[in-house]
This record gives structure tokens, sequence and C-alpha cells, in this order.
């Protein structure tokens, strides 16, 4: 349904051509929820913000495309991206503050869209706003509708930023880190209801974190970002468990998992690529373990493996080889 | 895991409440509110020597005052600490400020930009008297190798570091001071996931080498679960349930710690569709609830618990194990039991939605809870 294909985006800064993103391709399946995972400067934000148009004044797309319905976005004038931000695809951010007007009631924010995008009137639109309130879990919405976005808590406003994005029956919800800012608790309340959501209506989710565990609780499909590049994509549970990625590899056993208590934590040695100008070769060659000549030279494609998995990396192998000693060694 | 606290308290605070002004007293009177916030509400705690205890709880349950009020930086509302005996005074002595030290969360706003590494451990190796002057270079040499950095971070400014290197630096500062007990808030929240495995590596290595005494302030039970002997659960500003940490997540006692291990997001998450852990949001500080102040979210709160204020008890079975809540420990035994999944008591809120039920608890709950008070 949405598909992006070879996703080049620049930032012009002080120090020369940052290359956020660079040549990412995915598909979002009808009622799927795909995961986005990587550290800070990966590129996984710009991805998002570049499918619905509203990436920074320094930043451009400079090539490829993103079908909607077969339908390019990248070229579309902002008008136009206009009706299909809404109806058609909405977004979730991660400072829901920051993200709502403050001196606006939020029954109101949450039935302007039906209203601007959806011609709908506003008494019938108030009472869409109010029923969208109780479907995201508001208590008291009658009372809650002309309350301020400052007298909710954080869990709450998510809520909102939920209901708004759900207001014009959009078929995909991009999500930004959407419970980064959350306590532990309500994390899972809003990544139960989001899960929820999901399932019920058939909406497919876009869920950018840098949390694995979170993205392991509400997607079925996972795709791994390093240096602006898609390094590792497949189900979510076979990434985790068997990841086919040295990055991949080294998320999974630098994290302290709950369930899983090593008697030390491997870290990955070194620190992020620069992206103005990233290494040549394999972009993680510098930090990974498992690299060889070939690595400093080849830039990995992405190639498709068995079971809707996909790696770039050209020694996949010796992951695999990795899991499974640790595993006997347990 | 590690090895076990070798001894008795080294700091014990006592009925510690640090309470905040908050707003005008005009509007307050209007509108009827209390106008203190009572970041910390009477908590009693205990660090033994040698120990990892860690310090968990949602934002606003006031872990980081507690632990600013233990180092020394807000002032006490009531009650007292004794460090090794002795009761520290309000005011505290520079030699006494020397035995607890901090690392904050943010390594980027914890650090002077205008300083550099070498100039910062100086002025404080100084102002200390903790070398002789001659030594203070090489001491300092010590103290990066003992983080991990090399000489040359002596002449560099913080902004020449990443993020992981900063904090390296600040724990630098931290041990420079050869304190008793190192206090951490949060040491690696702001860190990318890569990088953090490095710092929390380093923190236990410097235990076991330097025998040091850590508090850590966390949210994420997964690095709590890695690093520390004991964990205190906070609440409102009160301290509700203190165990070991295998105990504490094989065995939790309050609902509110079942809750908070049931809502942390698993590489293998169980597949329940159950409602939420914890349902609602913590009340205000500005507005604890009577009674117990958990009862607003619990799924098993009575009648009782919006009268009677639990104290926090100790277990009878386990001397270890203490709880706030009247129906903690209800099985009497505590950790023994055949069941093996732990007293009947604990099921309610459990993890699971197809718990004991809180039908089949409650009254159980309460006749053995009135037992034991």
């Amino acid at each position: 349904m949405l598909e992006v294909r070879d996703l080049h985006v620049q930032i012009a800064s002080r120090r020369g051509l940052v290359r956020a993103v660079d040549g990412v391709s995915f598909e979002v399946i009808r009622g799927d929820a795909l995961g986005i995972v990587g550290e800070s400067g990966s590129g996984k934000s710009m991805t998002l913000r570049a499918i619905l148009g509203v990436l920074p004044a320094e930043a451009r797309i400079t090539a490829g495309q993103v079908l909607l319905d077969g339908q390019d976005l990248v070229p579309l004038r902002q008008s136009d991206l206009n009706r299909i931000r809404g109806p058609k695809i909405s977004m979730i951010f991660q400072e829901p503050m920051s993200a709502l007007n403050p001196v606006m009631r939020v029954g109101s924010q949450i039935a302007e869209g039906p209203m601007v995008h959806l011609g709908i009137g506003r008494a019938k639109a108030a009472g869409r706003a109010l029923e969208l309130m109780r479907r995201v879990g508001i208590p008291d919405p009658e009372r809650r509708f002309r309350a301020y976005p400052h007298e909710f808590s954080g869990g709450m406003r998510q809520r909102v930023m939920i209901a708004i994005a759900l207001s014009c029956d959009p078929e995909i919800i991009l999500c930004d880190e959407p419970t980064t800012a959350l306590d532990v608790t309500i994390q899972d309340q809003i990544l139960r209801l989001l899960a929820k959501l999901c399932r019920e209506s058939g909406v497919s989710l876009v869920f950018v974190t840098h949390d694995l565990p979170v993205v392991a609780q509400v997607c079925q499909q996972l795709a791994v970002m390093y240096g602006g590049k898609l390094v590792e994509s497949g189900p979510v549970r076979e990434v985790l468990h068997d990841p086919r990625h040295p990055y991949t590899l080294g998320l999974v056993r630098s994290a302290p998992d709950f369930d899983n208590v090593r008697e030390s934590l491997v870290p990955i040695p070194g620190s992020p690529p620069s992206l103005v100008t990233p290494p040549d070769g394999c972009r993680f060659h510098p930090r990974c373990k498992f690299a060889e000549e070939d690595c400093l030279v080849t830039e990995p494609p992405l190639r498709q493996l068995p079971g809707g998995r996909a790696t770039a990396c050209l020694h996949y192998e010796r992951c695999i080889e990795s899991v499974e000693a640790e595993r006997s060694a347990q | 895991m590690t090895a076990a606290a070798d001894g008795g308290p080294l700091l014990t605070a006592a009925g510690l409440s640090v309470t905040f002004g908050v707003g005008s007293s005009i509007a307050a009177r209007l509108r009827h509110e209390e106008r203190v916030l009572r970041a910390v509400d009477g908590v009693d705690l205990e660090i033994r020597r040698g120990e990892a205890l860690a310090l968990v709880g949602e934002s606003g349950s006031g872990k980081s005052t507690l632990a600013r009020a233990l180092t020394g930086l807000v002032p006490l509302d009531k009650g007292e600490i004794r460090f090794d005996g002795r009761v520290l005074p309000g005011r505290r002595k520079r030699a006494d400020q020397r035995r607890i030290q901090m690392v904050f969360q943010d390594p980027y706003s914890s650090l002077n930009p205008r300083l550099t590494v070498g100039g910062m451990l100086t002025e404080l190796l100084r102002v200390h008297h903790v070398v002789p002057r001659n030594e203070v270079k090489s001491f300092s040499r010590e103290l990066l190798g003992l983080v991990g950095l090399d000489d040359e971070a002596l002449a560099a400014y913080p902004r020449q570091f990443s993020g992981g290197q900063r904090q390296r630096v600040a724990i630098a500062r931290a041990l420079a001071l050869r304190p008793d007990i190192l206090v951490a808030d949060e040491p690696v929240s702001a860190l990318d996931v890569s990088v953090q495995a490095t710092i929390l590596n380093l923190l236990r290595d410097l235990r076991a080498e330097l025998g040091l005494t850590l508090m850590l302030i966390s949210h994420n039970l997964a690095v709590v679960r890695h690093l520390c002997d004991r964990v205190a659960v906070m609440y409102l500003g009160r301290i509700i349930e203190v165990a070991p940490t295998e105990t504490l997540f094989s065995d939790p006692q309050h609902p509110y710690t079942q809750g908070l291990l049931a809502a942390i997001p698993k590489m293998t998450p169980a597949i329940d569709d159950g409602g939420p852990a914890i349902a609602g949001d913590p009340p205000s500080p500005l507005r604890i609830p009577a009674g117990c102040r958990f009862r607003t979210r619990c799924p098993i709160a009575q009648e009782r618990c919006a009268r009677e204020d639990p104290a926090l008890l100790v277990s009878a079975g386990d001397a270890a194990h203490s709880a706030a809540c009247h129906f903690a420990f209800s099985a009497a035994g505590a950790t023994a039991g055949p069941a093996g999944a732990g007293p009947a008591g604990a099921g309610p809120a459990g993890a699971g939605p197809a718990g004991a039920g809180p039908a089949g608890a409650g009254p159980a709950g309460s006749a053995a809870a009135g037992a034991a008070g």
C-alpha cells in the first residue's frame, strides 16, 4: 500500500551536505505495523518526515519515490499534499505538548481535521470528536472536550494526538517515538491502544523508535537503520532473535533485556559514522567485529533472504554462527 | 549477581521529607489547594556498605529529589540522615560533602563548558585537598584511566567529547573526591543504546575495583536488574517496596510493583490482549490521596485502603523484603509456599489478566494482613 523506493534526503549544513537518508526502500502492507529502529542520526525520523513531506527547511528529497496506492507523493505541491494528510496519512509526534495547539480546546482540535478535510459540519464533527475521545480511552470526554492541552497529563495528551491522527480515517499513521517521553506504565497503555487500533480498524502503522522491546510490542515487521541506510528487515520476532546483520546483533546484545540477564553487556565499540563523509564500503565496518577486507571497499546491497527477510551484510553467516555459539554456550 | 553487601548501614535516612513551595499563596487559597508539593514524603531508607541499591519509580515519584536530599543538594524539611552512625547537619562540612558524590543524567549540561577536563579536576582536587599539590596531575591521569579515557582528555573541553565520553568525565569528576557513595541519577538515559552498555559496564567494574557503594536511580528496570543488588520502589514520594533484586522481580508484593513489572516492554512479548498493567495516571504530588497513595490506580483497593495509610512493613518470612500494602505477604510465609507462583495475594494485580482474581485473594489478604499488623 505504501512503498518507499530508493529515498534520498540531504540536509545542507555548515559542515557540508549531510546525507541523512541514503537510498532507503521498504513497503508497508495494509493493516501491518512496521517498526523502524535506529540510533539518533540514523535517519529514521527523516525517513518518516519525508513520507509526509514535513521535512525541516534545510532538508530536501533529492531522489526516490514515496508511492501511496501507486501515486508518487514526492513531486506533489503542498496544496495537493494537504489532501493526502489527514484522510490518507497522519502522524503522531514524540512531544504532544509541542504538537498540540496550546490555546485551542482539545475537542476543537480533534474536530478540526474532519471539518477541513472531509467537509463535515461543526456539530457533526464535534460528535465525531467525542466518539474518538471515547475510543482512545479519554475518561469523561464530555467534560474533557472543552479543556486545553495544558490541563492534560502526558499520557492523555498523547491520546489526544492519537484521536487527531484517527479523526479522518487515515490508511496509515506515522508514529515518531510516540512513547519515548512517557513513563513505563503510561507507555504500556499507549502501546496497547495503538496495537488495538491497528488490529480493529485495519489502519497501518509506521513506528519509529530507538527502543527494540517497544517495537516487539506493537509491530509485525522491523527495519533497522544505520547511517542513513536500511541494514536489515524482516518479521520482528525473527530479526530480534536471529539477527542477520552485525549492527542488529550489537543492538540486541548491548541493551539490557529484562527477561535475559547477561553477565556482561556487550557494547558496540566506536561511534556512529559521519553522514557528511561516510566511510567507504559498508558504513558499519569501522565498528564491526566481523569486518573483512571486502567490507572496506564494497558497499553491500540489501539482499533478500528466505522468510521475508533482508540484510545488507556481506558476511551475515557470521551472525548466524555467533548467535548459535551463544545459544549452545548457555 | 554481584558480591553481597558486606556490612551494616553506611547511610540511614529516617522520616525524610522534602517539600517545595509552589505558586503564589493567594492563588492557592482561592483554589483551596495545598501550596506545598511533597516530593519526598516520609522515607526511611538504608544504604549498606558496598551494595548497589536501585531507586526506581515513575517521573514525579520523588526519586531524584530523594537522591539530591541524600547528597545534600536540597534541604530537608523533616527527618535526619545518618552517615557512618553520625547525623549529618543540614549544612554539610566540606569533608562530609566529599563522602557522597553524584553523577547527573545529562552530561551535556552537567559539565562546565568553559573548563577543560584537567581544569575541572584540578580545581576540585585543590579545593578539597584530596592529594598534595604536586600529585594533582598524576592523580587526574589516574582518574581518567579508571573511567577509560586517555591522558589527552585532560586538555580537552567537554564539547569535544561524545555523550558517552562526557558521562565518563562526569564519573571521573565524582570519583575524584574518593567518595564512599556514588549516586548516579539516570546515568544512561540520555545516551544512545549502543553507548549505554559501556557506561553500565564501567559502573559495574568500578564497584568491583573500588568497593564503591552505588545508588542508581533509574526508570529502566532492565538496567536495574543488570547492575543492582537491592531495589527500592518509589511512588508519590514514598518508598512502597524494598527487596533484593531477584526477589523483587520474581515475587513482587506491592500491586504497583507488579504493574510496573508487567508494563515493561519485553523482547518476546507475551500474547495477551488484556487491559493495561496499571490504568490511569499517577495523581499530582500536590494532591496525594488520603490513606494508601496508590489506591486510585490499584486493582485490589478496598475500603480500608482509603482510611489507613499502610506502613512499610517487613515480611515475616524474609527480613530483607518489605512492602507498604495492607495485602502484601498475605500467605504469611512470603517467599516459601509450594505453589511456586508466590503467595496467592500476589495474584490479583499480577502480570496476566487471568490472575488469581481479586475476589479470592481479597478476603484472604485482609485476614493475613490483619494478623501481621
